[in-house]
């Protein structure tokens, strides 16, 4: 294990690890307290350790992702009604729909059990959202895609464009907010809103792509001849593998849907990955000039995240009570002391994870130049007095130029 | 090194191919420019060298490119990574990592090279380019000049035979652009690189250049010579040639030195005339920044400015890449509130006003254009310019007619050319006719006859009473049009005045006419041939 420079942050996959186990624990519970608590430990740790990066910004954007989701959710419950008897809070006119729509109503008794599920619900949704978001700000999605074994080259191409696309889009909507506004276009709003979309998506394909296009460029996926046969093998062992973890996951996500809550198919799933990713490295020629260290913080980071996921797996197979939350009757949810402990245990990267330590420039330099104008995100910078000083004389050429 | 066999290609769904039948032959060691209008093809026929034209970009391309001896047809980019170093036009949109000491060993990473060997080889090209202060750097944090020699680094790193350069010099300013410049001859004398650079900053690219291509545009063939062959004719020459054209000197010069080695009989028979005063007319006050400090996080963008701008003047701001150009400019088009201080335009804060009432007054085109245009075609976006600010149908085509004659309408705007797109987000932000127009860095991506045509909108507009301040690095165009000259070093105003008397007597920012006849202070050919025209016959 080569020595930890001491600049360098955490190892992007121990941040997706970590946000990942924090997403299952989510999905496993919908006490509206134990939800909070794991989407205020996520934020809590991306305000502790994020960078000043262009991504760091992600999670507010996830955070408003999940608002939405939770109105959405309520107002599609109020139109379309789930009919949970209960208290009514008001009545809307019932729509009458013709007969081939029959089992969609509009309209009817709203009661207070059906919006608190409906809020609970997206606040579960939210919460796996912003798990996301917390990754998203915390992880160099441009480290992260180093990581990636360039086995597979198509699909080492559609995870790139899909990992840098979010933090591009959060970049984008900056932009595209000032250019607006300098069009004399609204910002606010719906119509804000809908003339955004257009925009910031295509640029935010644009960027990807142009990545896409840089990496191949510089020789991502070149390869080596190998046998027809080691190479049949190496894909189809990733490719069953990963159908494997998928479902594996899938399980873990929804409890009871598999046989030992999906961890067995996950466990298998990465073995296979793990043995095709392998035979099929012997394809690629890839050397690493600084290999991303996954040492103690690394481990400690994953294993905090494992212990939230598994407290909150442990408590619903032993049947603790106050994980699930009931709207009937209508109460205050109840706090189950061993799972939020669990979840407190998700704290731990705030203080074990490295701090990236980035390097103060000489001069002042360090933040871009014109971040408020429509710029590309890395804006040019007050250029700090390196390189040869450039001696002029009035008349002449400058006194720099090599021979 | 380099070979193009009756090349021609076509973008899917375009009528007519972009390389029309071209046979190019470039050798080992040589730096060859490419020039050629707006839009006539350069940056395709540099992305065909290592195979993104066509691999990533579709289209339909016939003939063969060799490089090497490797032909496109059969490698595709990835396997030509270990000859040819291609860096785009926006070198931050390459970059693949986020610290400095990375980018510079990703590709080495993906040639499987020898731990060893890159750890040489990227101390060997810190040194090579003066990066080694920023190894440790995040690239976001880097100005453009810096970020331009990160992206060569990132290619030379893999020692390539050939590098591929679009336009490295746009986005600089001109100490910067020297210094790019000066590293990569420094490569193609020491190193033995084939460089192939586009570049429409001729001023800048010419003393360096072996060879040049000409590119007119699809249906004429290239031309190919020695810089000096294709510049005698060239419709695409630096202000230097057309001063020795207008002078017949012989053999025509490539360098400010070389000129002024042969300019001292037109110094003698400048003497005495004097250049047509610009004056400012003392127009009414426009706008004005009062002490406005501009901060993020740590770092002071713009420190305690005041300036005013008053309409019928044309106000080049000038300043080094970051010293705050940029800031001043979306200080007064209200993009973000000061930190202190007070911004007005036409009396109000413009921070403060909604978008509609906002472009009434004031336009701003940005660095990267084609941010403002959000159209399906041309036709499209001209068509939203007009409703969105209750303007006659049809203003907005016309405006865009006087920048650039002849646009195809139906196309898209992420399909123009960088020139050709700033051409159309000048015509939108023009359409409302606002009494104060800011440009950042108008002239990127223009070519000669673009810029001219630039020149001659902005006079018009100064006369017809408009205000315009403009951030650019730009000498050339500020010799030709500005009034007024600001230069900001570090957030500050360090110069105001008379455009004349700050370009003439600043080294940096000179012009290349007034480098060539100084003391005298002339700034562009067209005051030279003005004055020859008056001047007596002499026996």
């Amino acid at each position: 294990m080569p020595a930890r420079s001491g600049r360098r942050g955490l190892h992007p996959g121990a941040w997706w690890l970590w946000a990942a186990c924090l997403a299952g624990a989510a999905s496993r519970t919908t006490n509206p307290i134990l939800l909070l608590l794991i989407g205020s430990v996520a934020a809590f740790v991306v305000a502790a350790r994020r960078t000043s990066a262009p991504w760091s910004r992600s999670l507010a954007v996830f955070l408003r992702l999940g608002l939405a989701v939770i109105v959405l959710r309520v107002v599609l419950v109020v139109v379309f009604g789930n009919r949970l008897p209960g208290h009514v809070l008001f009545t809307l006119p019932h729509v009458p729909l013709p007969s081939w729509a029959e089992g969609v109503s509009v309209g009817g008794p709203v009661t207070a059990e059906a919006v608190l599920q409906a809020v609970v619900q997206g606040l579960r949704l939210a919460v796996v959202l912003l798990c996301f978001g917390a990754a998203n700000s915390l992880a160099s999605p441009y480290r992260l895609l180093r990581c990636l074994p360039a086995v597979l080259y198509e699909a080492g191409v559609a995870i790139t464009v899909a990992l840098a696309f979010a933090p591009e889009l959060v970049v984008a909507i900056g932009e595209v907010r000032a250019a607006r506004r300098l069009r004399g276009r609204p910002v606010r709003g719906f119509a804000g809103l809908r003339g955004m979309a257009v925009p910031v998506l295509e640029s935010g394909f644009d960027r990807s792509l142009q990545l896409a296009a840089s990496m191949d460029a510089r020789g991502y996926g070149r390869r080596v001849p190998v046998s027809a046969g080691a190479r049949r093998w190496a894909s189809g062992g990733t490719a069953v593998g990963l159908l494997l973890v998928v479902g594996g996951v899938y399980g873990v996500l929804v409890a009871g849907s598999l046989p030992g809550g999906g961890i067995p198919f996950v466990a298998l799933g990465a073995v296979l990955v793990g043995v095709g990713l392998a035979a099929g490295g012997r394809r690629t020629q890839r050397t690493r000039h600084r290999p991303d260290p996954w040492g103690t913080p690394e481990w400690l980071v994953s294993a905090s995240g494992a212990v939230v996921v598994g407290c909150l797996v442990g408590a619903g197979v032993l049947g603790v009570s106050g994980l699930q939350f009931s709207v009937y009757p209508l109460s205050l949810p109840t706090l189950p002391p061993v799972a939020a402990a669990g979840i407190l245990f998700g704290l731990l990267p705030a203080w074990v994870a490295p701090v990236e330590r980035r390097r103060t420039p000489s001069v002042r330099a360090g933040r871009p130049g014109t971040p408020d104008g429509p710029d590309r995100g890395r804006a040019p910078a007050a250029r700090p007095t390196t390189g040869p000083v450039v001696v002029v004389a009035p008349g002449g050429r400058t006194g720099d130029r090599a021979a | 090194m380099i070979g193009f066999a009756d090349v021609s290609f076509t973008y899917d769904g375009a009528d007519r191919p972009t390389l029309d039948r071209v046979d190019l032959t470039v050798g080992e060691g040589e730096l060859c420019v490419v020039v050629g209008p707006t839009g006539s093809g350069k940056t395709t026929l540099l992305r065909a060298v290592n195979g993104l034209v066509p691999h990533f970009t579709g289209g339909r391309l016939s003939g063969t490119v060799t490089v090497d001896g490797r032909s496109t047809r059969e490698y595709p980019p990835r396997e030509l990574a270990d000859v040819v170093g291609m860096v785009g036009q926006n070198p931050a949109a390459s970059f693949v990592t986020d610290s400095v000491e990375d980018e510079l060993a990703y590709t080495m990473e993906n040639l499987g090279l020898d731990p060893s060997v890159m750890r040489r080889r990227v101390e060997d090209t810190l040194d090579l380019l003066g990066l080694h202060e920023l190894r440790d750097r995040p690239l976001a944090t880097l100005s453009g000049g810096q970020q331009q020699r990160v992206a060569i680094g990132a290619v030379l790193t893999a020692s390539p035979r050939v590098l591929v350069l679009d336009e490295p010099t746009s986005a600089l300013d001109p100490a910067a652009a020297e210094e790019v410049l000066a590293s990569l001859t420094r490569l193609v004398h020491d190193l033995g690189l084939t460089v192939l650079l586009a570049e429409h900053r001729l001023e800048r690219v010419l003393p360096f250049a072996d060879t040049m291509v000409l590119v007119r545009g699809p249906g004429s063939p290239l031309v190919v010579g020695s810089a000096a062959d294709v510049m005698v004719d060239s419709p695409v020459a630096p202000p230097l040639v057309e001063l020795g054209r207008l002078a017949a000197w012989e053999p025509l010069p490539l360098s400010v030195r070389d000129a002024r080695r042969q300019a001292g009989g037109l110094r003698l028979r400048l003497h005495g005339a004097r250049p047509a005063t610009r004056d400012a007319p003392a127009g009414a006050p426009l706008a004005s920044v009062h002490s406005v400090t501009v901060r993020y996080d740590d770092v002071t963008a713009l420190d305690a400015v005041s300036l005013g701008f008053g309409s019928g003047e044309i106000v080049a701001v000038m300043g080094r890449n970051g010293s705050g150009k940029s800031t001043l400019l979306g200080q007064l088009a209200g993009v973000r509130r000061p930190s202190s201080g007070t911004v007005r335009v036409d009396g109000l804060d413009p921070a403060g006003l909604d978008p509609r009432a906002l472009v009434a007054r004031v336009g701003l085109v940005p660095q990267d254009a084609g941010v403002l245009l959000y159209g399906e075609t041309v036709a499209d976006e001209c068509a939203g310019a007009d409703r969105d600010t209750d303007l006659t149908p049809g203003t907005t085509a016309a405006v865009l007619e006087r920048v650039l004659p002849g646009l195809d309408l139906d196309r898209h705007p992420r399909d123009l050319s960088e020139g050709q797109r700033l051409a159309l987000a000048l015509a939108v932000v023009l359409a409302p006719a606002p009494p104060l127009l800011l440009l950042d860095e108008p002239t990127r991506g223009l070519d000669y006859p673009g810029k001219a045509r630039l020149v001659r909108l902005l006079a018009e507009l100064a006369a017809a009473g408009h205000g315009v301040v403009m951030a650019t690095h730009d000498v050339e165009l500020v010799a030709q049009v500005a009034t007024r000259a600001v230069v900001l070093a570090e957030g500050e105003v360090v110069g105001d005045g008379p455009a004349r008397e700050v370009v003439c007597h600043s080294p940096v920012f000179a012009p290349q006419v007034a480098k060539v006849l100084s003391p005298d202070p002339w700034l562009t050919v067209d005051e030279v041939r003005a004055a020859l025209s008056q001047e007596p016959v002499r026996g």
